[in-house]
């Protein structure tokens, strides 16, 4: 429990994504079975103790510490399970801490009936950093910024394995994982999965940096503005999984009730629409998905109003055969082959664009933005399935970003490696007229905010720029006069009520600074308007 | 007990002594004041008269360049103040020169406490109990969750991280008046020889601290060295530089802070630090429920802090208290 409540403590207070990963990768090579995998699964919210609850803790408190001293002192605190360690009267030095397996093993065993006695004899053994860790352990809630996908980074690094490799045999093992350390650690034949409905992992692309490709090697498809996701079934069980691996069935029951074939696809989740490609097209912009994403239950009228489908990209398996080694001809034909046997409502096929050169498909991206569409993908014709992103397989060619000239309003420092550095900016557009003075002439107008696109001389440079040219504070926010003209990529703009300026950018940054312009030269609100195409 | 203390009346930015119109910690300019120590919420400039111990009055000096009406009184000595009221100056083992003060009027005695800590300090006098009818006490760790560790232990987990790494550098914020001295000192104790760099900020106060006769060792300045040679050992700066461009220049530094905050992991994590040394010059929960039965007064009145939970605790234990809400002493950063 000791080098566990290390951990936690130590991943609290690490910010960086490289070291967090360090911490945990040597956990996991230094510490033994079964401890290891129990902490990995407490890390990555795969235990559970029913006897065991927030209110539990309060309620063991409240009988130990005055209700008002444990009232003012958890709104302090602002957590639970650390006011609690905090406020435990227990020794500063554990003489004989349990180890996590112990623990783990004490947690499952308590019931309803005898948790206040038995939590108690755990919590006398423990210093307050580890009661800080076993509660976390015992309630779940870490909130410490371990995501499942860096665990499992940090669990490959370790072993030195393929992330893909883990994220393929993790699905269906049950902590501590006993397997899965067998396998990575010891060289074991991996857990075997056949007969469940699990995650692979996804196949990626590269953005296309080459000039130009050979259409005879590669296929080009439309880039769809969805969800990525895969659609897995086995013996009759279907499971919708998002890129990072997360079950979302239950947010789109229709497409897990609709696949009839035991089968692995990938492809583009979307709603029935007639926007992105026009009629044609058949899908709705991403706006339309967002309603439907990350609900717990689905009414009638939303399944109604935001019709989801999936648009198949590729099989990967098809009743049992691995198809994932075969080139991509190839399981684009079997792909084909299987669309007639699919739910035509819930099921399409990502049309192959025909074109038969590269300057001839440039001329059809051209027209994407008309179309709404986001873009192109390039996918190599005789490479097979790879999980991650390979160099030269795949490209995803975006249609080029959208410009505008903008001007620097209010500055924030930012955080991680932008700490201390003022790098988060609001910038905005004129709107307005300059000549009509009595109506307040022509006003800035917020329109978006962006962190990133920036080299780090320029970042410093930025960073000069607005402490030097700062003509109020409010709170970490700093309001510039508004003389710094700067151009702005963004892949599209929407309609946004969120937004004083009623304008939304999606992925704005910031392309180059202009220092030559003059602010009032900067573009107007009606020039990012008319790039609206909702 | 009918008697109501009415020769001294808690004011908001300040506690007046009415017989001999002075004033105990005032925040802003008065003719007299009473001060118990040099941190700057309670050592304001601008004063007629400034009554307070030598160091006290020397930190005084520092901050404000000016000596002007300067009273010094010792410690134990007792000063016959106007309208029959004496004062005397007892160590409050807070920083170098801090004091309470007992007030005495008509057979009553009053102990304002000022900041105040019960633990050893090598770079101060230990506090004294002064038995008093009336206890005014700080209040600013009072919640049973803070419970300092004793500084050893919050040493060693600084010297191992230091250890640990030795291409990087230890940087430490803290309070440059009482912290950093304290910091040192207690490293000195524990054995580290080694040079310790200082921001800039914090040198002033460190020779003056060595001209009191608190042994510092080999202290040299962050701008005096190239940043390389600076991988392996300790860098004091005040909290304000730890996140700003100031600390830019240190080679890939481990951000640590030496407060009372430090207990509370979310607060460590506001403050970008990854190395949280529980290390405070105020009395913790034990320590100020613990005064408060030592000294056992006929009343406690609460200044500053969270003085909801040491008035709850008085309650509990039936002690007669009040909360005084005073205002401009806060102590985020210790």
């Amino acid at each position: 429990m000791k080098r566990f409540a290390a951990l936690l403590d130590a991943l609290v207070y690490t910010r960086s994504r490289n070291a967090k990963l360090k911490l945990l990768a040597d956990y996991l090579r230094d510490i033994p079975d079964p401890d290891r995998g129990w902490a990995l699964a407490a890390l990555t919210d795969g235990l559970d103790f029913p006897a065991v609850k927030s209110s539990t803790i309060r309620n063991l408190m409240t009988v130990r510490v005055d209700p008002v001293l444990w009232s003012l002192s958890r709104d302090y605190v602002g957590d639970t399970a650390e006011t609690a360690s905090l406020l435990w009267p227990g020794p500063d030095i554990a003489e004989d801490p349990p180890t996590v397996s112990e623990a783990v093993d004490t947690l499952s065993r308590m019931t309803r009936a005898n948790v206040m006695t038995e939590l108690p004899r755990l919590l006398d053994r423990l210093d307050a950093d580890q009661r800080y860790a076993l509660l976390k352990l015992a309630t779940g809630a870490m909130r410490i910024g371990i995501s499942a996908r860096l665990a499992k980074t940090a669990f490959a690094q370790a072993f030195d394995v393929a992330v893909e490799d883990v994220e393929e045999h993790w699905h269906g093992q049950q902590p501590p994982y006993a397997a899965l350390f067998d396998w990575a650690a010891r060289g074991a034949a991996p857990p075997s999965c056949e007969d469940l409905p699990l995650f692979r992992p996804f196949m990626l692309a590269h953005p296309l940096e080459a000039a130009e490709l050979d259409l005879s090697d590669y296929a080009a498809e439309w880039k769809w503005d969805g969800i990525r996701v895969q659609v897995v079934r086995v013996n009759g069980e279907t499971r919708v999984y998002s890129r990072s691996g997360d079950d979302i069935s239950g947010s789109f029951p229709e497409i897990a009730e609709a696949l009839d074939v035991d089968a692995v696809l990938d492809g583009e989740l979307l709603v029935r629409g007639a926007h992105q490609g026009r009629e044609e097209g058949g899908a709705a912009s991403f706006n339309a998905l967002q309603q439907r994403l990350g609900r717990k239950t689905v009414s009638k009228t939303m399944l109604a109003e935001y019709p989801a489908f999936v648009r198949l990209y590729d099989v990967l398996i098809l009743e049992r055969e691995d198809l994932r080694p075969l080139p991509w001809s190839e399981r684009r034909a079997r792909l084909e082959a299987l669309i007639p046997r699919l739910d035509p409502d819930h099921f399409d096929l990502s049309m192959v664009i025909p074109a038969a050169t590269f300057a001839e498909l440039a001329t059809i991206r051209e027209k994407a933005r008309e179309d709404a569409i986001e873009g192109v993908m390039l996918k190599r014709r005789d490479s097979a399935y790879v999980a991650g992103r390979k160099t030269g397989l795949w490209y995803k060619w975006k249609r080029d970003p959208l410009l505008i000239d903008c001007v620097l309003m209010y500055a924030q420092r930012g955080s991680g490696k932008r700490s201390s550095f003022y790098s988060d900016f609001t910038f905005g557009c004129w709107d307005g007229d300059p000549d009509d003075p009595a109506n307040g002439g022509a006003q800035l107008l917020p329109v978006g905010k962006a962190y990133f696109g920036f080299t780090d001389e320029e970042l410093k440079w930025l960073d000069r720029h607005v402490r030097g040219h700062t003509v109020n504070r409010f709170g970490p926010v700093r309001e510039t006069d508004k003389s710094l003209v700067l151009e702005v990529a963004f892949d599209s703009v929407h309609h946004s009520k969120r937004h004083k300026s009623g304008l939304a950018m999606r992925f704005p940054r910031i392309h180059r600074i202009r220092a030559d312009k003059p602010a009032h030269e900067a573009d107007r609100i009606e020039t990012l308007r008319a790039l609206v195409r909702d | 007990m009918a008697r109501d203390f009415a020769w001294i009346r808690p004011e908001p930015h300040g506690i007046h002594v009415v017989p001999a119109d002075c004033w105990i910690d005032p925040s802003h300019p008065v003719a007299r004041a009473l001060v118990t120590h040099g941190h700057a919420d309670h050592a304001r400039g601008g004063h007629g008269e400034t009554v307070a111990t030598p160091a006290t009055l020397a930190i005084m000096e520092l901050r404000y360049a000016t000596r002007e009406g300067a009273v010094p009184v010792a410690y134990g000595e007792t000063l016959r103040l106007a309208g029959g009221v004496s004062a005397t100056f007892v160590p409050a083992g807070h920083v170098l020169g801090s004091a309470q003060i007992l007030l005495e009027h008509a057979g009553e005695r009053v102990v304002v406490t000022g900041d105040f800590k019960r633990r050893p300090d090598p770079t101060c006098l230990p506090f004294e109990v002064v038995p008093c009818e009336v206890l005014v006490t700080e209040a600013t760790f009072a919640l049973p969750v803070f419970r300092h560790p004793p500084v050893e232990h919050e040493i060693a987990k600084l010297l191992a991280a230091l250890c640990a790494n030795p291409d990087r550098c230890v940087l430490v914020g803290a309070y440059a008046l009482g912290k950093a001295q304290r910091l040192i000192a207690e490293l000195r104790r524990a054995g580290h020889l080694q040079p310790i760099y200082l921001h800039g900020a914090m040198e002033a106060m460190c020779r003056l601290y060595e001209r009191f006769g608190v042994d510092l060792g080999d202290l040299r300045l962050v701008g005096d060295v190239k940043t390389p040679d600076l991988a392996g050992s300790i860098v004091l700066a005040p909290p304000s530089a730890l996140n700003d461009r100031w600390s830019r220049r240190l080679p890939d530094p481990i951000t640590a802070m030496a407060s009372g905050w430090m207990r509370v992991r979310q607060r460590a994590r506001q403050r970008m630090v990854e190395l949280p040394l529980v290390i405070s010059d105020h009395a913790d929960w034990d320590e100020l429920t613990q005064t408060v039965t030592d000294v056992n007064p006929g009343e406690t009145w609460i200044t500053h802090g969270r003085e909801d939970a040491l008035l709850h605790w008085c309650a509990l234990n039936q002690r007669r208290a009040r909360a005084l809400a005073l205002v401009g002493y806060e102590d985020e950063d210790d």
